[in-house]
């Protein structure tokens, strides 16, 4: 059984022009030790798909219309505020964006790491100080001792991150989500964040979700990875799987669209663009939601009429397309024959 | 002086005074933000100038363009000294450089329309009758690749993208020999973010145009570059032909830098990662 197991979730927001249907159907699992990645462009859902699992979305303007969230054979939905608010944050830790933001200016370091231990764990003040300094430590933060009586503003975007990382992990939580944990920050700050998120959840044996738009970091930091657009996911598999053999028109034309950092003759050459824009999540195209900027859809193809299942193409590897790409040939066939 | 390049930057500073004291201030120090930064551009060439936030990079731009006054240094273009200037021979040489924001949603007026805004500098010189404004901003606006039909209309009905396009075509209406584009792709997903670039390509293919092309990504930055420039702390660590520095970094920072870029491709990716310890370790004996 996996740790964590999401079937159909769909979360909508209620607006004056109607439901933003924002994630639509998502079903996922993450198993014990492994780090999946959620990528996908703004507004794709993925960060509200986070918000959701961990129960913090404001309600309404959210609705959950559908969906199983199980957390280690537990329907999360079905506990009650207190019990949630037992699992959230001892068993599953979230880190968010930006660091400069999430942190209380007008606390020390000290007390905010010490929060989260008091409330979950049975620990006295000495003792949550003592485990708040070798939190510090394990963060790699130099001189944990006399920064802990420091305000936030004394750190830099990088060390708050390292902060926000220690305290999601001061109650040994089984389950990390890291919401866009780098966006933020500078490549060469991102790059320890990531080697040290890495090295924790190793240590520490969890399970990890990173949500982020950037493939590269998915490729760097993410065993499995599923692929979100507009509130649904079009394709998951394993890193390698993906990356060496992507099947969704999106996530190809996602790959073709990165500017190439070690490739040659990149000065001279054009990006593959993608035309278009991702659809209004009020009112989503009624079948495969890429339709209207697949190169492959149309040509009066049923994808455009009957939305596309989410099926496994390979084991481990599913697609919600009509054209996958190593159906494509055959599908091309079909237009020409018929 | 016929070899001249179009832009010439000699020993550019830009130093900020830190002020203290009640009443009566005195400078106490100065934050560095340009410290001695040289570089040329040719024409129809672009140099990408990249670095971390806070490295001096736009400043070095916004100098360059004579929006922040530089406190010390040269910057010839087109065969003048624009830091010499008075302020109206400055606005004719504003006609021949320009520049594109980073956040097409703040750098838009809302309260104009996407017509206004194109045609604005047209105005402000006093180019042609109205008619001949409005036959031009429909022109620029297809070249950008925006419906022309949509002049009448609001920034904030577009997406970023579009908007990203309505800020090029402002910029493309006094028909400018260079364009400093600030971070114009920073706010920007991937699949949009591609349209922008290839449009910037094809803009410089068509028009002669020179670029500097101010970013953090490093990725962007090479596929638009003929020549980069790496600034950290306001000084210039690094310049030379892109292909060469991206292969072989001299410096240790543009190695770090370099080094740090996740690349999507999890095998290099694990390459990459071990090539990263190393040189970190490296760098830190060497220090």
């Amino acid at each position: 059984m996996a740790l964590l197991e999401v079937d159909d979730l769909r979360t909508y927001f209620g607006t004056r022009r109607g439901d933003v249907h924002a994630v639509d159907g998502v079903s996922f699992s993450v198993e014990k030790g492994r780090t999946l990645g959620v990528v996908g462009e703004s507004g794709c859902g993925k960060s509200v798909t986070a918000l959701s699992i961990m129960g913090l979305l404001p309600m309404p303007p959210a609705r959950r219309v559908s969906g199983t969230i199980r957390f280690d054979g537990r329907e999360l939905s079905k506990l009650s505020e207190r019990e949630l608010e037992d699992v959230r944050g001892r068993q599953i830790a979230m880190i968010f964006q930006d660091p400069m933001t999430s942190l209380n200016p007008t606390l020390t370091i000290g007390t905010q790491l010490t929060e989260t231990m008091l409330r979950h764990l049975d620990l006295s003040k000495d003792a949550a100080r003592r485990r708040a300094i070798e939190l510090l430590e394990e963060v790699h933060i130099p001189n944990a001792r006399q920064r802990l009586d420091d305000y936030p503003h004394r750190y830099s975007g990088g060390m708050r991150q390292r902060v926000m990382i220690a305290i999601a992990l001061s109650c040994n939580p089984r389950l990390l989500i890291a919401d866009e944990p780098t966006t933020a920050l500078d490549v060469t700050v991102q790059a320890g964040i990531l080697d040290l998120l890495e090295e924790l959840r190793e240590q520490h044996d969890m399970a990890m979700i990173i949500i982020t738009h950037d493939m590269g970091v998915v490729a760097e930091a993410a065993d499995d990875i599923a692929v979100m657009y507009a509130g649904q996911i079009v394709e998951q598999a394993s890193a390698e799987e993906l990356f060496y053999h992507p099947e969704h028109p999106y996530t190809e034309a996602l790959l073709g669209a990165l500017p190439q950092l070690e490739a040659e003759g990149v000065r001279e050459g054009r990006l593959t663009a993608i035309p278009g824009r991702p659809p209004d999540l009020v009112d989503p195209p009624e079948a495969c939601r890429f339709a209207p900027r697949c190169p492959y859809a149309g040509l009066g193809d049923y994808c455009t009429v009957e939305p596309p299942e989410l099926r496994e193409l390979r084991p481990g590897h599913w697609v919600r397309s009509a054209h996958p790409v190593s159906e494509r040939d055959e599908a091309l066939l079909e237009v020409g024959g018929g | 002086m016929a070899d001249e390049p179009l832009l010439q930057v000699r020993d550019l500073q830009k130093w900020f005074p830190v002020r203290k004291g009640f009443l009566v201030e005195r400078t106490v120090d100065h934050v560095k933000a340009v410290d001695g930064v040289s570089f040329e551009i040719g024409e129809g060439g672009t140099l990408g100038l990249v670095g971390e936030s806070g490295s001096g990079k736009s400043t070095t731009g916004y100098c360059i363009l004579q929006l922040l006054k530089p406190t010390g240094g040269s910057v010839r273009f087109m065969g003048k000294e624009l830091t010499e200037l008075s302020r109206s021979e400055l606005r004719e040489m504003r006609r021949e450089m320009q520049i594109v924001f980073q956040d097409p949603y703040s750098s838009l007026n809302p309260r104009m329309t996407v017509g206004n805004i194109v045609g604005e500098p047209l105005v402000v010189h006093g180019i042609g009758t109205r008619r001949d404004r409005t036959a031009r901003v429909r022109d620029l606006l297809e070249t950008v690749g925006f419906n022309p039909d949509f002049t009448n209309r609001y920034p904030h009905e577009f997406s970023g993208g579009q908007r990203q396009r309505i800020g090029i075509a402002r910029a493309l209406a006094l028909n400018p020999r260079l364009i400093v584009c600030d971070e114009p792709v920073s706010a920007l997903d991937v699949s949009i973010q591609a349209q922008i670039l290839n449009l910037l390509k094809d803009l410089q293919q068509d028009l002669g145009l020179s670029y500097l092309f101010v970013a953090h990504d490093l990725a962007v930055v090479r596929t638009m570059s003929d020549d980069i420039a790496v600034m950290n702390q306001g000084k210039l660590v690094e310049t030379g032909p892109a292909a060469e520095v991206y292969a072989n970094p001299r410096e240790d920072y543009t190695k770090a830098l370099l080094a740090a870029v996740p690349v999507p491709d999890p095998r290099r990716m694990r390459e990459r990662k071990r090539e990263r310890r190393k040189l970190g370790h490296a760098i830190a004996e060497g220090f």
